[in-house]
């Protein structure tokens, strides 16, 4: 073999290598939605959680979640702490006022358009409605961290440090590690 | 609004401080200089005693030369003697930088974060202390107490025109205690490496006669201005309805949220987004319709709004002067 075919199979493979860098890729800004534009819904505070009101219709988000951007779960964990979800599921998720995240039980669904859901609209018995008081993107980032702290994360994405200092855990992972996941058997 | 940010023109006694110690050091390295290339011109310029064929003169080796002793003996002591002077003018300067007289001090507590700087001003009775993002306002003649803190990774506090840097960690409070002695406008920078937007981390300084400075914070204390008109009374209830209000606060209305700056007189300051733009309806704009375009990476998130909203809320936040 020459050395020019070794040349380009290892550049080749350099390129191939550095084009599959998108781990930790940074999307800062998304294109607009429809559905962000609909009227706000009350604040938070007057709102009775769950209940059908305005601006509670299917979102219309065209944007795709990613699973695989470490980043975009990174930045989730700092929101987490910013609006106060930890207030009431706890830091890490433990749960306290509100059910536990870092469990395996999903009250309403573990898929990541069924978390977007309760965050957005709200579920009974305590879940406020965030629309209008969080930007779509920033929900989605909510989404990737809450799904990592039950193993749901994909295994290339896997926490292994938080991007901003402002997050809720230290440098170090302490949140489990993404294994292939299997669902639980539903209890009897 | 020009601010200056020079190392060389000090605007306070710390500042000038540090500067006579700068001049001096300069001067006394200049002197070293001048003598150091002046004997090196000397021994350049001296006639050749040999040349590559001529043998190499060891003579010396078994002849005391007590005159190049001497000047080796001179040079050694002047340099010591220079260092020693040296290390005793910055010991004095620290000294005289650490003992700034503080009574009737104003007491300000800053915070660092990615990329903005929080200003607190202090007050024994609570009800007047009051919060303001990216400027600071001093009164001329008065010491200052900063109190230094950081929000998330480490920052530094550089006001040149006033003093040294002094860094904001995390989980420690630092102190700097300054005076301004000239009015002035003078630009301060964050001088620790923080994050993608460490350039875009300025704030300014704005010395004024005591007179101003206590109207400056009777008016700041004020909860924001009520909408004047039709069009800002819009833009406040946009800016209520939508995700502004979850992270700024503007004292007076409902919106409390503490993880971005506080808005309440934000129209009245001379920049936004830490010293990126200066206050306008149309650069507020910009910087609402897409925050990570102007600068990338900053905590800002998009929020999409329709024109309409964006004119009303960029007509709102500018007239809270």
């Amino acid at each position: 073999m020459s050395a020019r075919i070794v040349f380009f199979a290892a550049a080749l493979a350099a390129a191939l290598a550095l084009a599959a860098c998108d781990r930790e890729e940074r999307k800062l800004s998304h294109e607009a939605t429809p559905a962000d534009l609909t009227p706000a819904t009350p604040r938070v505070g007057e709102l009775q959680p769950g209940a059908p009101g305005p601006g509670l219709e299917e979102t219309q988000n065209t944007r795709s979640f990613d699973p695989g951007n470490a980043w975009e779960m990174a930045q989730g964990e700092r929101l987490f702490g910013w609006y106060n979800c930890a207030g009431c599921h706890g830091r890490n998720g433990g749960g306290g006022m509100g059910p536990a995240l870092s469990d395996e039980r999903w009250l309403y669904g573990d898929k990541p358009d069924q978390i977007f859901k309760t965050i957005m609209e709200g579920r009974p018995n305590g879940m406020p409605s965030f629309k209008g008081r969080i930007p779509e993107d920033q929900v989605w980032q909510l989404v990737a961290y809450v799904r990592s702290m039950s193993g749901l994360a994909a295994t290339n994405a896997a926490p292994s440090r938080s991007d901003s200092t402002g997050g809720l855990t230290p440098a170090e992972n302490d949140r489990p590690t993404a294994q292939p996941y299997t669902k639980p058997e539903p209890k009897p | 609004m020009t601010a200056l940010q020079d190392v060389l023109h000090p605007a306070g006694i710390q500042a000038s401080h540090i500067a006579s110690l700068w001049g001096f050091t300069v001067a006394i390295c200049a002197v070293v200089f001048v003598a150091i290339l002046a004997a090196l011109f000397y021994a350049l310029g001296r006639a050749p005693r040999a040349d590559a064929a001529t043998a190499p003169d060891m003579a010396s080796m078994d002849r005391p030369e007590s005159g190049t002793r001497r000047i080796v003996v001179a040079a050694v002591t002047l340099s010591i003697v220079g260092l020693l002077v040296l290390l005793g003018a910055s010991i004095a300067t620290d000294r005289a930088l650490a003992t700034l007289p503080l009574e009737n001090a104003v007491h300000i507590e800053m915070v660092g974060h990615q990329w903005w700087w929080e200003v607190n001003y202090d007050d024994p009775q609570p009800s007047r202390i009051f919060s303001t993002a990216n400027e600071m306002h001093i009164p001329v003649g008065r010491p200052v107490l900063v109190t230094l803190k950081a929000g998330d990774v480490i920052h530094s506090f550089w006001v040149p025109n006033l003093h040294g840097k002094k860094d904001l960690i995390p989980g420690r409070t630092n102190t700097i205690q300054l005076r301004a002695d000239k009015a002035g406008i003078y630009r301060g920078q964050c001088a620790e490496f923080c994050g993608l937007q460490h350039a875009h981390m300025g704030f300014v300084v704005i010395a004024d006669t005591p007179e101003d400075f206590a109207k400056w914070v009777d008016a700041q204390r004020a909860p924001a201005a009520q909408a004047s008109d039709e069009a800002v009374a819009a833009g406040r209830d946009t800016f209520m309805g939508k995700p502004c209000a979850g992270c700024h606060t503007i004292r007076g209305t409902q919106a409390a949220g503490t993880t971005g700056p506080d808005l309440t007189h934000v129209g009245g300051r001379a920049f936004i987004a830490a010293g990126l733009l200066a206050t306008t309806q149309g650069s507020l704009a910009a910087w609402i319709a897409d925050p990570q375009t102007l600068k990338p990476g900053n905590n800002m998130p998009l929020v999409p709004l329709t024109p309409d909203e964006l004119r009303a809320v960029s007509a709102y936040l500018a007239s809270l002067k």
